[in-house]
């Protein structure tokens, strides 16, 4: 499989939501990619650099990793039906703390696809108890996940995904004061 | 990802390399289904070792060979699971179906 070699780093644009507020977020990381299997261990091993941007945990960190790879094989196998070369975008956002101009809040991940819409109820992921083959998927994202978000519009197919920073433990606090 | 095969007591070690994500879960697929099916070893080892990540795609083939396995009388036993693919089986609640041992020697011990 081929990425259309674009890895794009942007500067930090970052979004005010007052004038002289502290930012809400600013954009990480932009990845134009093509549908192919291949390309998924590139998505993980950059999409793990932003975690670490963000300062997650490795725990948290892996969770990030699982639900953008989980996402991306559900766009290349269900919306694009196993087709190859067809175009997926990977925006990843650091999120920030309104009331802490220097505390990341989390990562906001969106991924964009033209795929077939998918159907609302297989976003629900399917009972555990069923011991078979796949429906895994969706309740990776959705347990590893602080929020997961599907809609619609104008023909794409836009997966919003957030993960929350953990809260500081109180010693660390200490430590830092 | 990499496999090899070699001959152990009673069956065939499978040491795994790599990810076991979209892109390669169909060799697997092939490789273990082959042994189970085909060939009907008794006893088919997976050395997930070296594995680094699996994806559900690799989840639901562990699924299908165990299944096969069952099918046909023979055992499909997992060991050297790293703290990645532990967390993946307790996130897909399968990690009490599956035979896991912690080494190869406890593994072919059995």
């Amino acid at each position: 499989m081929e990425t259309d070699g674009r890895v794009r780093c942007p500067k930090p644009k970052k979004i005010h939501s007052k004038r002289g507020t502290p930012p809400r977020a600013d954009l990480l990381l932009r990845l134009h990619l093509e549908s192919n299997p291949e390309a998924l261990c590139l998505v993980r091993a950059t999409v793990e650099r932003a975690t670490e941007v963000v300062h997650f945990s490795e725990d948290d960190s892996r969770a990030v990793v699982r639900s953008v790879d989980e996402a991306l094989a559900n766009v290349i196998r269900h919306a694009y039906k196993d087709r190859r070369g067809l175009p997926i975008e990977v925006t990843c956002r650091r999120l920030w703390d309104g009331r802490d101009a220097e505390r990341p809040r989390g990562l906001e991940i969106v991924l964009v696809d033209s795929g077939m819409a998918v159907d609302p109820k297989k976003l629900k992921g399917r009972p555990l108890e069923e011991v078979r083959p796949g429906g895994l998927g969706i309740h990776f994202m959705k347990q590893s996940m602080d929020v997961v978000e599907f809609r619609r519009k104008k023909g794409k197919n836009f997966l919003r995904m957030v993960k929350y920073l953990a809260p500081s433990k109180p010693e660390e606090k200490q430590e830092g004061a | 990802m990499q496999i090899s095969a070699r001959q152990s007591a009673g069956g065939v070690i499978f040491d795994l390399t790599g990810d076991i994500d979209l892109a390669h879960s169909p060799a697997m697929r092939k490789v273990l289904l082959g042994e189970i099916k085909e060939k009907r070893t008794p006893k088919v080892f997976l050395n997930l070792q070296n594995v680094r990540y699996v994806d559900s795609s690799g989840i639901a083939t562990l699924v299908e060979g165990l299944k096969a396995s069952r099918d046909q009388g023979s055992r499909m036993i997992l060991f050297g699971l790293s703290r990645s693919v532990r967390e993946v089986m307790e996130l897909s609640r399968l990690q009490k179906i599956f035979e896991i041992y912690d080494t190869e020697e406890q593994a072919v011990s059995t």
